[in-house]
């Protein structure tokens, strides 16, 4: 019996170091990664792979009449498989699987896909329409470390807040609708909010508006008494919230049956919403946003094929499509020229810099203030999902 | 005729008898040796789908991660337990999960009990075919569509709202309601089995002697039942306890330990935190199980 165990333990401690070795020899695997730009472009590759959010690579099998993937493939051969993700961080695990060649990233990934090496500089000489697009959405904080560039830009929108009208007696105008207690009062167990850490920054956003004190000037730079401060807000609020949505058809569905009747949305989402009831509005505080650039990947595989898909994708044809199909803001003139609906970049304020500047774009909170604030220490994303985690309960 | 029966089959040894031989030789002799061959396709099987999974789970559980760039850092830090353990929020789902688990596992118990006892001593043959089959369609459906299914009967102006009930919504009730429905049939089962090789002859032996039918049931049925309850609530017991995708879809803002786990592994890119947390059910599962040994439930299984 003795001897049993004693084998037994030994088996173990086999097992733990063979264990061991296996799983460190799988974390060195990186030496196959590019992370300098290409000097010029060679033959397509006849496929490419990317990686985006819902609505930004249309070929025509979620409706016939969107269908913007079809003409790149004549075009240019390349074949073209594309995988949807829901939140970001959903998006850095496919991203760094190795498997997409092209990534459209938001503000609060790109930064994160840059410091893990998933990303790689891009020679925007090689992409010739990359000369349209607006001055201030180039060489941005998200998309550029240390003057190189790792994106080009796509489009920029905010996070709007949906209300069913039936449920109001005169249309929200603040995010007051979900943030106040007698406001909230009114719709309990109908409230819903966006299921990601990155949804702190919303709560930041409306103190710094309603409660001066606290001195925030940037939701993604919060101290620790500012965090503190937001999770206790996003507490109070978690008491009158139905459910959490990430995946946007879950979304789409509680506001078509009335499960949810006010929360923060993307116009993507309004417009698959049959129930007219259902309206969006952009709050006087302002919102956050997301400003999305087309990154590549330092695995990828199939590199002329990806360059020649975000040229394809920032051509003025294409990007209009792209960009209205999905509600936000082109990212050139030349785009806005060719919406279908002529009054689109008036509604998204596209180019409209001083507009752009009520919208707060995602980025990766970090240690070092991105505010410019040197005396105190920010939290980082790492404290921010601890905390969404506690906020949920 | 007999010299041609002697000399025929001797080629035949000739042939494959000096490769064969010696080998057969050696595995009669050493037992051990035979032993070991037949086994260790299987036992390796199982030491890497067990044993090294679970090892390499406990290693995972004590790295860490850089919050920028989320690269593992593979140096050995006990951080991930002791957020788990200051962390109140941990605790409350930990005990939530169980307290979901728990109520599923007796609702289940308890509706699968009479069905099963129908099922084995009451109906006919044929009856008893047809409810066989009844209880495993629904494990022909897809788990997803099931799931959903219970979101539009649940959502608002669904179907549990034309009844004048009314709908519990979505939330833990919610939860507790699907989860039942879909682990059922892994309860039945089992119980099905258990009744189904109690002896007719026993139960009437019992009436024979003037036992009422509730004793008959406590000191006969029950007892002989036991192995069979509880192999089908361990079933919907770990089921619950390890499942995300209900509480995801008609859980409301409610959270379960495998949300954490998927959120920390699927979304936060934090797989040292997600593999700790992953430690509490397995803790928890083996503790019910040694428990459950001490018993000597399982040794009738």
């Amino acid at each position: 019996m003795k001897n049993t165990i004693r084998r037994g333990r030994v088996a173990a401690a086999c097992l733990t170091l063979l264990s061991v070795s296996v799983l460190s020899a799988c974390g060195s695997g990186d030496d196959d990664k590019k992370t300098e730009a290409v000097e010029k472009l060679g033959k397509t590759e006849g496929k490419v792979s990317i990686l985006a959010w819902p609505g930004y690579v249309e070929d025509g099998s979620n409706d016939p009449e969107v269908d913007w993937v079809t003409p790149f493939e004549k075009e240019t051969g390349c074949e073209v498989t594309s995988k949807v993700y829901g939140t970001s961080d959903e998006a850095l695990n496919l991203a760094k699987s190795g498997e997409y060649d092209v990534i459209a990233a938001s503000g609060d990934l790109s930064l994160r896909l840059i410091a893990s090496d998933e990303a790689q500089e891009i020679n925007t000489d090689l992409v010739p329409n990359y000369a349209n697009v607006y001055d201030f959405l180039k060489d941005t904080e998200w998309n550029s470390v240390d003057g190189k560039n790792y994106g080009v830009p796509h489009g920029y929108g905010a996070n709007l807040l949906m209300f069913n009208k039936s449920n109001f007696a005169e249309p929200p105008t603040s995010w007051s609708a979900v943030f106040d207690k007698a406001e909230l009062e009114r719709n309990k167990g109908k409230v819903t909010a966006y299921d990601s850490p990155i949804y702190i920054a919303d709560a930041a956003l409306y103190l710094m508006k309603h409660q001066p004190e606290l001195k925030i000037e940037n939701p993604y730079a919060l101290d620790q008494t500012q965090l503190d401060a937001a999770v206790a807000l996003l507490k109070e609020q978690r008491q009158y919230v139905g459910e959490y949505w990430s995946d946007y058809l879950k979304e789409v569905q509680a506001f078509e049956t009335g499960d949810s009747v006010v929360g923060t949305t993307w116009q993507v989402i309004k417009n698959s919403i049959e129930n007219k009831d259902v309206d969006v509005t952009l709050p006087t505080e302002g919102a956050t946003a997301w400003n999305d650039t087309w990154m590549l990947s330092s695995q990828a595989k199939s590199p002329n094929c990806a360059y020649k898909w975000m040229d394809y994708i920032l051509s003025p044809e294409a990007n209009a499509q792209a960009t209205e199909y999905f509600g936000e803001a082109p990212n050139s003139p030349e785009a806005c020229a060719k919406t279908t609906d002529p009054n689109h970049c008036d509604t998204f304020h596209a180019g409209d810099e001083e507009y752009a500047q009520q919208l707060w774009f995602w980025r990766t909170p970090i240690e070092k203030c991105l505010d410019g604030r040197t005396d105190v220490q920010c939290t980082n994303y790492a404290q921010w999902t601890e905390a969404w985690t506690e906020i949920k309960g | 005729m007999a010299a041609t029966s002697t000399e025929q089959p001797a080629p035949a040894p000739a042939l494959r008898g000096p490769a064969a031989r010696p080998g057969s030789r050696l595995l009669h002799r050493w037992v051990w040796l035979r032993l070991s061959l037949l086994l260790s396709g299987p036992l390796a099987w199982m030491l890497l789908v067990y044993v090294v999974a679970l090892a390499a789970l406990l290693i995972t559980s004590l790295w860490s991660v850089d919050s920028l760039s989320s690269q593992i850092d593979h140096a050995w830090t006990l951080d991930n337990f002791r957020t788990l353990l200051e962390n109140e929020v941990y605790r409350k789902v930990a005990f939530r999960t169980v307290a979901v688990a728990l109520t599923v596992t007796v609702v289940d118990v308890a509706i699968a009990l009479p069905i099963a006892f129908y099922m084995a001593k009451v109906a006919s043959p044929r009856a008893r075919r047809m409810l066989v089959v009844a209880v495993l369609t629904p494990l022909w459906a897809s788990y997803l569509v099931k799931v959903f299914a219970w979101r539009v009967v649940l959502s608002e102006g669904g179907l549990a709202d034309w009844t004048h009930l009314g709908s519990p919504g979505y939330g833990l009730t919610a939860v507790i309601l699907t989860q039942s429905y879909i682990w059922l049939p892994y309860v039945i089962l089992p119980i099905f089995a258990a009744l189904e090789r109690v002896p007719d002859s026993l139960l009437e032996a019992a009436g024979d002697l003037g036992a009422p039918t509730g004793m008959v049931l406590r000191s006969i049925v029950l007892p002989l039942l036991v192995p069979g309850i509880v192999a089908g609530a361990i079933f919907s017991f770990s089921l619950t306890m390890g499942d995300y995708i209900t509480v995801n879809i008609v859980g409301g803002a409610n959270q379960m330990l495998g949300n954490l786990i998927f959120i920390n592994a699927g979304a936060a890119n934090n797989l040292p935190l997600a593999a700790a947390i992953a430690m509490i059910p397995i803790v928890v599962m083996l503790v019910l199980l040694t428990a459950i040994r001490r018993t000597g439930a399982l040794e009738n299984l």
